[in-house]
């Protein structure tokens, strides 16, 4: 009798997994994201607010994978840095504050992505070590100017691995066992994970899938 | 009976919840090493474009072997590595290649083949 309670008490307890699926959307109004549905993303050199100097290019050279396959079109990163340099934007928070009209007649883009890195870095307690990257990242339609998403994710190298269920999980599992000693390369893999939690679409409150995606519309 | 009932529930819902989303899709592009060289590059070496180069095209030829295009930006990267080396002709081939694969690239690639003829 004990035992069937409990599994009666499981099932509860599985139970909404069961019925809210994959699609779940924590509350977030997806209303002004799908009346203005990009194909293009334009990702800005994301401002850092961390005193971790690689940490804005660390996040941007990740950032393509999960946005292109969410479906979307990834204006290439390294050559809109380069445009931007060349044209006397030289800081992240100038490239943040150019007009959208600008941004669209050059690079094309439908909507652009500003990512902020709150935090990166690794600090030492006693005998372990920890590297912590956080951001967070928001979704503006180029025409309009109106925000059509916004997030925000963390990851640390001292995640339990076996802790964290599901693909992200395992994801992460993959890329820290790869993780090497070296403090810049714990960094670099944190954001990456950081990167993937914030952008791939198919998860609670995350971005909507994109045209190129074959799961495009079924969120 | 019902308890039976019950254990199949559990076990299919554990199932789902292990696996989370599903099974891990595959991915829609052959990715090789566009980020790692897009960090190299923004670590900003000058003297290693020529290595850069040479990454990414082996990538292409792998890519070019199967059945899955570039990601969004591969050849487009390719293309700025050769604008450093002053291939101009390389340059636009690449981005040429860039816009046919992707005419969401068209507005950007043609303001830089624009930019490159002045």
């Amino acid at each position: 009798m004990r035992f069937f309670t409990s599994l009666k008490l499981l099932v509860l307890l599985l139970a909404p997994v069961l019925v809210t699926g994959c699609a779940a959307r924590k509350d977030y109004d997806y209303t002004a994201f799908r009346q203005h549905q990009p194909r293009s993303i334009l990702v800005l050199p994301p401002q850092n607010n961390s005193p971790d100097v690689a940490a804005s290019i660390n996040m941007l050279s990740q950032a393509t994978y999960p946005l292109a396959e969410a479906g979307y079109y990834v204006i290439p990163v390294a050559l809109v840095s380069e445009t931007l340099r060349q044209n006397g934007v030289m800081t992240e928070g100038d490239a943040h504050s150019l007009p959208l009209d600008k941004l669209e007649k050059i690079f094309g883009a439908n909507a652009v992505l500003y990512i902020t890195v709150t935090q990166s870095g690794t600090s030492y307690v006693v005998v372990d070590s920890a590297t912590v990257v956080a951001a967070n990242a928001k979704l503006v339609d180029l025409k309009t100017g109106e925000t059509l998403w916004a997030g925000e994710a963390r990851a640390s190298s001292s995640e339990n691995k076996n802790n964290t269920g599901g693909l992200l999980g395992m994801m992460v599992s993959a890329l820290i066992s790869q993780m090497l000693t070296d403090e810049d390369s714990a960094s670099h893999t944190m954001a990456g994970v950081t990167s993937y939690r914030l952008l791939s679409a198919g998860q609670p409150g995350g971005l909507l899938y994109g045209p190129r995606s074959p799961k495009f519309g079924t969120d | 009976m019902l308890a039976r009932q019950y254990v199949l529930v559990a076990v299919m819902g554990g199932g789902l919840f292990l696996s989370g989303c599903g099974s891990q899709p595959e991915p829609l592009y052959q990715w090789e090493a566009y980020q790692p060289q897009v960090y190299e590059y923004l670590k900003g070496h000058p003297g290693q474009v020529e290595e850069q180069i040479l990454v990414l095209e082996e990538g292409l030829q792998k890519i070019n072997a199967g059945t899955k295009t570039p990601p969004p930006g591969y050849h487009a990267q390719l293309g700025l590595l050769y604008s450093l080396k002053g291939n101009g002709d390389q340059m636009i081939q690449e981005f040429q290649a860039e816009k046919q694969l992707y005419p969401e690239s068209v507005v950007f690639m043609d303001f830089l083949i624009q930019n490159a003829k002045k």
